[in-house]
C-alpha cells in the first residue's frame, strides 16, 4: 500500500465540521427529549385498562417498531406531504421521524419500567390508604424511573447514532457533511474515518456513564 | 359471631361480614363467610392453604373486590354484588387508610429509609407535618424495638426486622383495625419470635386485630376468638380455648394434628 495520508485537505475547513456536529448533537438532544416525554405519556396511558386509549397507543408502537427508520425519514419527507398537501421542511421532517421512533422505544421502556414493579408494593401503597396518583407519585415511579434509566441511556446513544440516516434528506449533519466534502477532495477514506472517529468521541463517554448507571442500578 | 347487616353503626360489632362470597372466575375462595370483631378484640383466622383466610382480609381491605356480600369497618357499610354500593377512588383510600394490613412479604418501600416508609403514611395520604409525623415515626419504631434503625434502608434489615418496621407503618395510621396476613410465614424460624411479641403487645394493648396465622400456639395465646376455616366456608368458631384445645369438628381436629408438637404444647400449658 502506498495510499498517502493526507487530513489536510479534509479538515481544510473546521467550522463546517463544528456545524456538523451542532447539527448531529442538536438532533440528538431534541429528538431525545421530545422522544422521552412521548414516551413517558404514552408508556402511563398505556396501562390504562380502556382499550380505546391502549389500542391506538399499541398501533403507533408497533408501526414504528417494526419498520426501519430510513423508510420513517423518507416517509415524513416525501409522502406525508402528498397527504398534507404542503411539504414539510427537511429538517422537520427528518426531525418527525427520529422524534416518534424515539418515542415508539420510549413508551416501551416506560411501560415495562412501570410493570416491572410488583404487585406487592402497589398494595402496599393502596394499604395506607394512597390514590392511584399518590401511589405513581410515591412508590411505584420513583422505583422504576431508577430502572429506565440504564435503558434510556442505551437508547439515547442508539439515537444519535441514528441521526446520520438524516444524511438522505439533505439535513447537514455530520453524516452528510461527510458526503459533501469527500465529494469535494475525493477522499472518502480520511473523510469517512474523522467521521466514525467523531461519532466515537460523542458517543464513548456516553457507554461509560451508562455501565456506570447499570452498576448503580444493581445495587 | 355473626352479625347481622342491619346492625346500628354504634351498638354492633366494630367489624362484621356478613355472607361474604369471593369468585376468581371459577374458582370459589370464599363461600359464604359471615364474621364480627368487637373493638379491642382478636380474632384469627386458622385453616389448610387456600381455604380462603387471606381472600377475607384483602376483601375486608378492598384490596380485592367482594363478589357478594357485606362489610362493615366503623360505620361504614359496604353492600356487594347486584345492587351493592361500592367504593372508588378518594373514598375507596380514605376507607383503607383506617384499616392496617401487613403483608407475608413485608413490602416495605425499598427506596426510602425506614423512618420514611414509616412517615409515608401519615405525610403523603394524612398531610401531616413532616417534623410531627417523623416524632410519631421515631416513636412507634420504639415501640416495635428499632430505635437506631430509622436511618437504614429495608434491604440491610432482617426478615424479622423489616416485618416490624411494616407493623409500625401500618400503626402509624392510627387504624382502627389491624389486618395480619400470615405476617411470619415468610421467616426464618429464629426470627418468628420477635415478631409475635410485637404483635402479643399490640393484643395487650387493646387493638383490635385479625389474624391469618399458621402458628397455633401463639393463635391460643392472643386469640379472643379463633375461625377455623375450610374449603371457603367457616368450619368451626369459638374462645381460642375450645376450638384449639377441644375441637368438635372432625376437619379442625385433622388439621390440628399435623401441628401435632405445638397442640400438645397448647394443651401443657392450658
Amino acid at each position: 500500500m502506498h495510499y498517502h495520508w493526507d487530513l489536510s485537505m479534509v479538515l481544510a475547513d473546521p467550522s463546517r465540521w463544528w456545524s456538523a456536529v451542532g447539527v448531529t448533537l442538536l438532533y440528538s438532544f431534541a429528538t431525545v427529549a421530545v422522544g422521552i416525554v412521548i414516551g413517558a405519556v404514552c408508556g402511563l396511558a398505556l396501562l390504562s385498562r380502556r382499550r380505546w386509549v391502549t389500542l391506538p397507543l399499541e398501533a403507533y408502537v408497533e408501526v414504528f417498531r417494526c419498520t426501519p427508520l430510513l423508510v420513517q425519514i423518507v416517509w415524513f419527507y416525501y409522502a406525508l406531504p402528498i397527504l398534507l398537501n404542503f411539504s414539510l421542511p427537511a429538517w422537520l421532517a427528518a426531525g418527525l421521524g427520529l422524534t416518534l421512533y424515539m418515542g415508539a422505544f420510549c413508551t416501551e421502556i416506560f411501560r415495562a419500567g412501570v410493570i416491572s414493579i410488583g404487585r406487592g408494593q402497589w398494595q402496599a401503597g393502596r394499604a395506607l390508604g394512597m390514590t392511584q396518583i399518590q401511589l405513581m407519585r410515591r412508590i411505584v415511579l420513583p422505583q422504576a424511573v431508577r430502572r429506565m434509566v440504564p435503558p434510556l441511556v442505551n437508547q439515547s446513544i442508539t439515537q444519535l447514532k441514528n441521526t446520520a440516516l438524516l444524511y438522505v434528506v439533505a439535513v447537514p449533519d455530520l453524516m452528510y457533511t461527510g458526503s459533501i466534502v469527500t465529494a469535494e477532495t475525493y477522499r472518502p477514506l480520511e473523510v469517512y474515518t474523522s467521521v466514525a472517529a467523531m461519532y466515537f468521541i460523542m458517543l464513548y463517554p456516553m457507554t461509560l456513564l451508562a455501565k456506570r448507571l447499570e452498576v448503580r442500578v444493581d445495587q | 359471631m355473626t352479625s347481622d347487616s342491619n346492625a346500628p353503626p354504634n351498638g354492633g360489632p366494630m367489624i362484621a361480614v356478613a355472607d361474604l362470597v369471593k369468585h376468581y372466575g371459577q374458582v370459589e375462595a370464599v363461600r359464604g363467610v359471615s364474621l364480627g370483631v368487637e373493638r379491642g378484640e382478636v380474632v384469627v383466622l386458622i385453616g389448610p392453604s387456600g381455604c380462603g383466610k387471606s381472600t377475607i382480609l384483602r376483601c375486608i381491605h378492598l384490596l380485592e373486590e367482594p363478589t357478594s356480600g357485606m362489610i362493615r369497618v366503623g360505620s361504614e357499610q359496604l353492600t356487594f354484588g347486584r345492587g351493592g354500593r361500592s367504593l372508588k377512588g378518594r373514598r375507596l383510600a380514605e376507607y383503607r387508610s383506617r384499616i392496617g394490613m401487613v403483608f407475608q412479604q413485608f413490602e416495605l418501600f425499598p427506596h426510602m429509609t425506614v423512618l420514611q416508609n414509616v412517615m409515608e403514611g401519615p405525610v403523603t395520604v394524612k398531610r401531616m407535618d413532616r417534623r410531627a409525623a417523623a416524632d410519631l415515626g421515631r416513636a412507634l419504631l420504639a415501640k416495635v424495638g428499632l430505635s437506631g434503625k430509622e436511618d437504614s434502608y429495608p434491604n440491610q434489615l432482617s426478615g424479622g426486622q423489616a416485618q416490624r418496621v411494616a407493623i409500625a407503618r401500618a400503626l402509624v395510621m392510627e387504624p382502627e383495625v389491624m389486618l395480619f396476613d400470615e405476617v411470619t410465614s415468610a421467616l426464618d424460624p429464629e426470627l418468628v419470635g420477635e415478631v409475635l411479641a410485637v404483635m402479643r403487645q399490640l393484643a395487650e394493648d387493646g387493638t383490635t386485630m385479625i389474624v391469618v396465622t399458621h402458628e397455633i400456639s401463639f393463635a391460643h395465646d392472643i386469640a379472643d376468638h379463633v375461625l377455623f376455616m375450610d374449603g371457603g366456608q367457616v368450619a368451626e368458631h369459638g374462645p381460642a380455648a375450645e376450638v384449639l384445645v377441644h375441637p368438635t369438628n372432625p376437619r379442625t381436629r385433622a388439621f390440628l394434628s399435623r401441628f401435632h408438637g405445638t397442640a400438645a404444647a397448647v394443651r401443657v400449658a392450658g
